[in-house]
């Protein structure tokens, strides 16, 4: 469905982000992108969509493919009319538009009211809460309610790629795995592909069916889930799971460096 | 008893008035204005033409600034703009009011566009000194212009006909205006709850979700530019047929700060923000004048130290709102009708 070939994101004409990356999302798949900070994650997805210019950023090799038409030098608005959504980190909800607003304002791609209705009413059987906040101003909404709102947002609109931007972001771990389940069951539910970014790796492995690791503008890793889960520097470096409450010596904290410094 | 009000269906979500007791009072307001000149003097009509005319200038501006978050300091000018394309048209080309008012307009808009240009790069107070310039270039131009618009002696403007109405008559014009008024309103009104004013609002509020959204940020930004300065060149032209005699002194950046005062003192990215502002301005200023007059009376020797009287208490109110009520007078309004619904059961 997407194909990010090789490419390369530079902003300001100075600053070299992504350096040769290429992934791949199939249809109706959850795919996670996991790294540290600063990885170059958000950038590869705002080079998905198209934000980039707005930051002075510019893809300026590989490219760029949805359904196999090239899309790496398309504007925004043209990109989300092809069905690509990015639901951006920390939750950008229109505080001054109500909830019904919120949801209306994205559905710029359709066009018959019948369609726009029954989307209306999809999100609120994903996300019955919101219902009963439908008059009130996004800006007066929980952390958790606004998430829950810009998901619902690239459900308004014909998404068929949903790029995901850390959605657990200052939520509590209930809130979380509550948000990750409607996910879960969009994808299976209503073939919604994801393109999920998340820093909370656990979690992220476990919706998604294709996992990639991303370090210093690379992708360094990628496998199924259940391999990723299993390999010892996935465990390492983002699970955590060994050397749990053990004292590091000198020399396991150089072999760290070490084996970091040959993934990146 | 009633406490609150639900909306059960989309349409009902969707309604412009919410509720009948809403329908009946801006019936009942709308009859008031109607019959305003049958009671009241010469005087005050024309103070109420004026209102007419500021309210469709603070509509256009409210649009740009309150709406799309665009601060603009160059609204006079393009009123200006309005203001001359409608009187030439009239005077030397021999057009009908009936064309040359939304050829105002359509000039203003086409102007406002070449100067919003910048919004594509610019934003808050850069965007502010980009109008600026706006301001002065358009004020140059009408002064230096001279074989146009008369340079700085300015020009006479022929009274205009529209059928049975003859503009030099205030009641007519009253009229006009107050017709103009209504439609601009619920032209802005329209433009909000449609799609292009929640794009207005989703750019202000946040560009890059916007963005996300499929919102193209230079058209809606340029439209925003166009709509307002639409409005301007309409309120321009009402406001030649008023004055009677232009000049480039008629549309000066005061002019433009005091229409920007009235949006933030009625409440910026309100519709009702317009008409309260508007209200509240020429009604603090009608006070001060009375005020002035009394006082000059009362102590004749002294007749300089009341002069800047009302400029103070403009910049007081102006300060005194942005610290206390920056959401405006609207803001209020709102709060009020929220208790006055939920009475008495609150919270």
């Amino acid at each position: 469905m997407l194909a990010v070939n090789n490419i390369e994101v530079i902003y300001d004409d100075v600053i070299l982000v992504l350096k040769g990356l290429s992934l791949t999302v199939e249809e109706g798949k959850i795919v996670a992108l996991l790294g540290a900070n600063g990885a170059g994650k958000t950038t590869t997805l705002k080079a998905v969509s198209g934000l980039l210019k707005v930051e002075n950023g510019e893809v300026t090799d590989g490219t760029i493919e949805f359904m196999g038409e090239r899309i790496d030098n398309k504007a925004p608005e043209e990109i989300v009319s092809r069905g690509i959504f990015q639901v951006m980190e920390g939750r950008c909800v229109f505080e001054n538009l109500t909830v019904h607003e919120n949801l209306v304002a994205a559905t710029r791609t359709l066009k018959s009211r019948k369609e726009i209705q029954a989307r209306y009413d999809m999100v609120f059987h994903y996300f019955p809460h919101l219902k009963s906040l439908r008059g009130r101003l996004a800006g007066y909404l929980s952390g958790g309610e606004q998430q829950m709102l810009v998901i619902s947002r690239a459900m308004m609109a014909r998404t068929r790629l949903m790029l995901l931007d850390e959605p657990s972001l200052g939520l509590s771990p209930l809130l979380v795995s509550e948000i990750f389940s409607i996910l879960k069951r969009l994808n299976q539910e209503q073939k919604m592909t994801i393109l999920l970014v998340e820093q909370n790796a656990h979690l992220a492995l476990s919706i998604a069916e294709h996992g990639y690791v991303m370090e210093n503008g690379k992708i360094v890793l990628d496998d199924v889930v259940d391999k990723l889960r299993e390999n010892e520097d996935i465990k390492m470096f983002y699970l955590g799971l060994t050397e749990v409450g053990t004292k590091r010596s000198y020399r396991d904290t150089k072999f760290y460096k070490r084996r970091k410094r040959w993934l990146a | 008893m009633p406490s609150g009000l639900f909306h059960e269906k989309y349409e009902t979500d969707e309604r412009v008035f919410q509720t009948a007791f809403v329908k009946v009072w801006l019936f009942v307001f709308l009859a008031g204005c109607a019959l305003f000149p049958f009671v009241a003097s010469k005087y005050m009509i024309s103070i109420m033409t004026e209102v007419g005319i500021a309210v469709i200038a603070c509509h256009g501006l409210n649009l740009l600034t309150g709406f799309t978050g665009q601060i603009s300091l160059g609204h006079a000018a393009f009123m200006g703009v309005g203001a001359y394309t409608c009187s030439i048209l009239i005077s030397t080309a021999g057009v009908p009011f009936v064309l040359a008012l939304p050829a105002a307009g359509a000039m203003a808009a086409l102007v406002g566009m070449v100067f919003g240009i910048p919004s594509l790069r610019l934003r808050g107070l850069y965007l502010a000194i980009a109008t600026i310039a706006a301001q002065f270039i358009i004020e140059f131009v009408i002064r230096r212009w001279d074989g146009l618009t008369g340079g700085v002696e300015g020009m006479y403007v022929d009274p205009a006909t529209l059928g049975p109405l003859h503009f030099n008559h205030p009641i007519h014009l009253y009229y006009l205006t107050f017709v103009l008024a209504v439609a601009a309103t619920l032209a802005a009104k329209n433009i909000i709850r449609a799609r292009s004013g929640r794009a207005f609002v989703a750019i202000r509020d946040r560009y890059l979700a916007a963005e996300v959204i499929g919102v193209n940020l230079f058209k809606y930004r340029l439209m925003s530019f166009a709509v307002s300065s639409f409005l301007a060149g309409i309120a321009g032209a009402l406001m030649a047929q008023y004055l009677e005699v232009i000049t480039h002194e008629s549309f000066t950046i005061h002019q433009s700060i005091d229409y920007l005062a009235m949006c933030i003192i009625g409440g910026l990215g309100h519709l009702l923000g317009g008409i309260f502002g508007v209200a509240f301005w020429f009604i603090l200023e009608r006070m001060l004048e009375w005020l002035t007059t009394t006082l000059n009376s009362a102590f004749p020797d002294h007749i300089t130290w009341f002069v800047s009287i009302r400029e103070i208490v403009f910049g007081v109110t102006i300060i005194w709102f942005l610290i206390f009520e920056p959401d405006g007078l609207a803001a209020r309004w709102r709060t009020i009708r929220a208790y006055w619904k939920l009475w008495p059961f609150s919270y």
